[in-house]
């Protein structure tokens, strides 16, 4: 146990009614970290969320706020610690959002609950900071869901917590708002100390917003560690049982799997040119080959998940006679090939080679040609 | 914005006064012996008067109770709509005044035919545990059911079992007070003495101070459960009180005036729209008074519509209530489709 830590659990075991669904969880987070749970739907993420904020009670096992264990936290202490952005929410009649966002005061006022100038100035920043300023006398059932997630967010931040607890906080967030939560959250992190556990369903935005990552597969705890253990192209595959498609743990991005059946296409690529023609022949489901490309190229990890047959050098070195010759003999069985590159200096002159022997052929076609 | 806030309040709270006090002296004058207002003054200045009984006696307790019943209830119903995210929700609509009058029917036909007189605390005791018995029945069946429209459909029908019993019993109660016990049964103001008035504003009063005591976690608890819990309302306790209070102020009325539909749903509607907002910290004393303003102008046309004959409360509260009611689901429909 470490005095630093501001939330851990011991021997945890969370479900509903008496099977636990998930047994033995130890996580930890320490203030100025964001902790992060992924697995697959259903796994639990969000029961463990409940778990340690009071809302099912552990069916083993004990969370620990700071030194204190929660079950025996008085609830003005609980809550001036803890503050959480669940999934859904109640439907308010006539509440405009900024007395939504002051629900968050609660913890701090008095007997009748009246709000202090300190309190409507805790507000008013809260609001500024998640940029809802402008909602604040709009009725907060007549605003978008993104809207209300966000004010949401306020309400929790008003409350002052040092941890913060949300349950997929970026769903219902088109991009911009996703990333600007995100960054707000990173800001709160960084500025205030928080401690923040949330669970998400973007890989992509998981491995670059976490300090930690927390895999849920099954009834347990499959690891734990930093983005740069968990998110690796094999692991992802089998913590999600990914069987179509693939996953790549550099970008985060996920690929289709590529069609089936042999090469009919030849996509001479490199330097990022060949991608939106990999895509382009991927959504029409026709099976082709790429190369000639050194291993460190940007194509590469596309073509790689994406080509039914991929004629490679190792990294940084030029494109070599053999390779030459291997993608040659690959060509000349498709029906048609394509040159995506226009320039060709010292290392792919090769590929210079097989885009003289596709026009040979007659094989050559344009990207922008129909295929 | 907060400027025109206030003034709201302000507005609304004047207006509900100003209803109060035109409806109070209304109901002072009206009635099968018009008294005109100086002459009414005369009597309560303690002037003799051949009609000196007919204000202190009948239309004084009457008036008071009807005022302090109608807040009752009209609080109680903006409790149950808290408890359960629901505006449809009511002591009437759930069974609660059907179950406690059931229980008050049961007593005061035993206490009759053992040639008992209760006293008005043992009629409030009696509708208290019918109300437990038909909130127990509610919180069961909330347990098992999420959607609110069948809650509420199970509430309507405990309350017609509940008056079907109760009809049943006072049909083949053999008493010359039957009479009594029957418009009881359909719901009045009539024959309340000052010493019911003691009691039940006492009651009243006490129940409506611990509301506002409570007004703070409603207010959290309307943004759901799960945030109320986490800004530190303990839940079990909240909920247990604001059940208690609710079915003691809906059992109090239900002792004294027997069930009156629809106060409990239209007036806290009504005054939140009044006052835009829902804060319960405004609401609560909100609704006591247009509950009051509600019940004492029903009360004045039971009265005097037909009279020297009258009319039960309940059907001209619902008369006027119900349309809001039909009017305010339709609204959030198409809110809601929006």
């Amino acid at each position: 146990m470490n005095a630093n830590e501001m939330l851990h659990t011991d021997h945890l075991a969370v479900g509903y009614g008496r099977q636990p669904l998930i047994r033995d969880i130890s996580l930890a987070v320490r203030p100025g970290q964001i902790l992060t749970l992924i697995g697959p739907n259903g796994a639990g993420k969000s029961t463990i969320l409940k778990s340690i904020t009071r809302q099912l009670a552990p069916l083993a096992g004990t969370v620990w706020i700071g030194q204190q264990p929660l079950h025996a936290m008085r609830e003005q202490t609980f809550a001036q610690t803890v503050s959480i952005l669940m999934t859904g929410w109640a439907e308010p009649e006539l509440m405009r959002c900024e007395e939504v966002v002051a629900a968050g005061r609660f913890p701090y006022t008095g007997r009748l609950g009246i709000l202090s100038a300190h309190d409507r100035e805790k507000v008013a920043e809260a609001m500024a900071l998640v940029h809802v300023s402008d909602l604040a006398e709009r009725d907060f059932s007549c605003i978008s869901d993104g809207q209300r997630q966000r004010v949401m967010l306020a309400r929790a931040i008003c409350q002052e917590p040092e941890i913060l607890v949300l349950d997929e906080p970026t769903s219902f967030l088109d991009i911009r708002h996703k990333l600007e939560l995100l960054s707000i959250l990173k800001e709160l992190v960084h500025s205030r100390q928080l401690a923040v556990i949330l669970s998400l369903h973007e890989l992509d935005l998981a491995q670059k917003v976490s300090d930690l990552v927390l895999c849920i597969r099954g009834d347990r705890i499959d690891r734990c560690g930093t983005p740069e253990e968990i998110f690796t192209d094999d692991y992802i595959r089998t913590l999600y049982g990914v069987t179509r498609g693939s996953y790549n743990g550099l970008f985060g991005s996920l690929e289709l799997a590529p069609p089936q059946g042999a090469p009919e296409v030849f996509v001479i690529g490199g330097g990022g040119f060949g991608i939106p023609v990999y895509r382009r022949l991927q959504r029409r489901g026709i099976p082709f080959a790429a190369g000639v490309l050194p291993e460190h190229d940007l194509d590469y990890p596309v073509a790689k998940a994406l080509a039914a047959d991929l004629i490679s050098e190792p990294a940084f070195a030029p494109v070599g006679d053999a390779a030459v010759q291997r993608a040659a003999r690959v060509l000349l069985r498709c029906r048609a090939a394509v040159c995506c590159v226009e320039q060709f200096g010292e290392t792919n002159r090769g590929n210079l080679q097989l885009r003289a022997l596709a026009e040979a052929h007659s094989l050559l076609r344009t990207p922008e040609e129909e295929l | 914005m907060n400027q025109r806030r206030s003034l709201r309040l302000l507005c609304g709270y004047g207006l509900l006064l100003a209803l109060l006090c035109v409806l109070l002296v209304c109901n002072l004058n009206a009635g099968s012996v018009p008294l005109p207002a100086g002459r009414v003054v005369r009597i309560l200045l303690g002037q003799p008067d051949e009609n000196a009984a007919i204000i202190r006696d009948i239309r004084l307790p009457r008036l008071l109770a009807a005022a302090i019943l109608g807040g009752a209830l009209s609080v109680s119903g903006f409790l149950l709509q808290t408890f359960f995210a629901n505006p449809i929700a009511g002591p009437f609509v759930l069974g609660i005044s059907s179950g406690a009058k059931l229980v008050v029917a049961l007593v005061l036909i035993a206490a009759l035919e053992h040639g008992l007189v209760l006293h008005s605390a043992a009629l409030i005791l009696a509708a208290f545990a019918g109300s437990m018995i038909s909130m127990g029945f509610i919180l069961l069946i909330s347990g098992r059911v999420r959607k609110m429209s069948l809650l509420i459909i199970c509430g309507v029908m405990i309350g017609y079992i509940c008056s079907a019993v109760t009809d049943f019993v006072v049909t083949f109660a053999d008493d010359s007070n039957i009479v009594n016990l029957h418009n009881w049964s359909m719901g009045s103001f009539s024959g309340i003495s000052w010493g019911n008035v003691g009691t039940l504003s006492a009651v009243v009063f006490a129940v409506l101070l611990l509301t506002v005591l409570l007004s703070k976690p409603m207010g959290a608890y309307q943004l759901g459960e799960v945030y109320a819990q986490n800004v530190g309302v303990n839940i079990r306790r909240f909920r247990f009180a604001l059940i208690v209070l609710s079915s003691i102020l809906s059992a109090c009325v239900t002792a004294f005036a027997g069930p009156i539909s629809f106060v409990g749903i239209a007036v806290p509607h009504l005054v939140k729209s009044l006052f835009r907002t829902a804060k319960p910290l405004i609401i609560l004393p909100a609704s006591f008074l247009g509950g009051a303003v509600f019940c004492l102008f029903c009360d004045l046309i039971a009265r005097t519509l037909f009279a020297p004959t009258e009319l039960s409360i309940s059907s001209v509260t619902a008369v006027f209530g119900a349309p809001v009611v039909i009017w305010m689901m339709l609204h959030r429909d198409s809110r809601q489709r929006r």
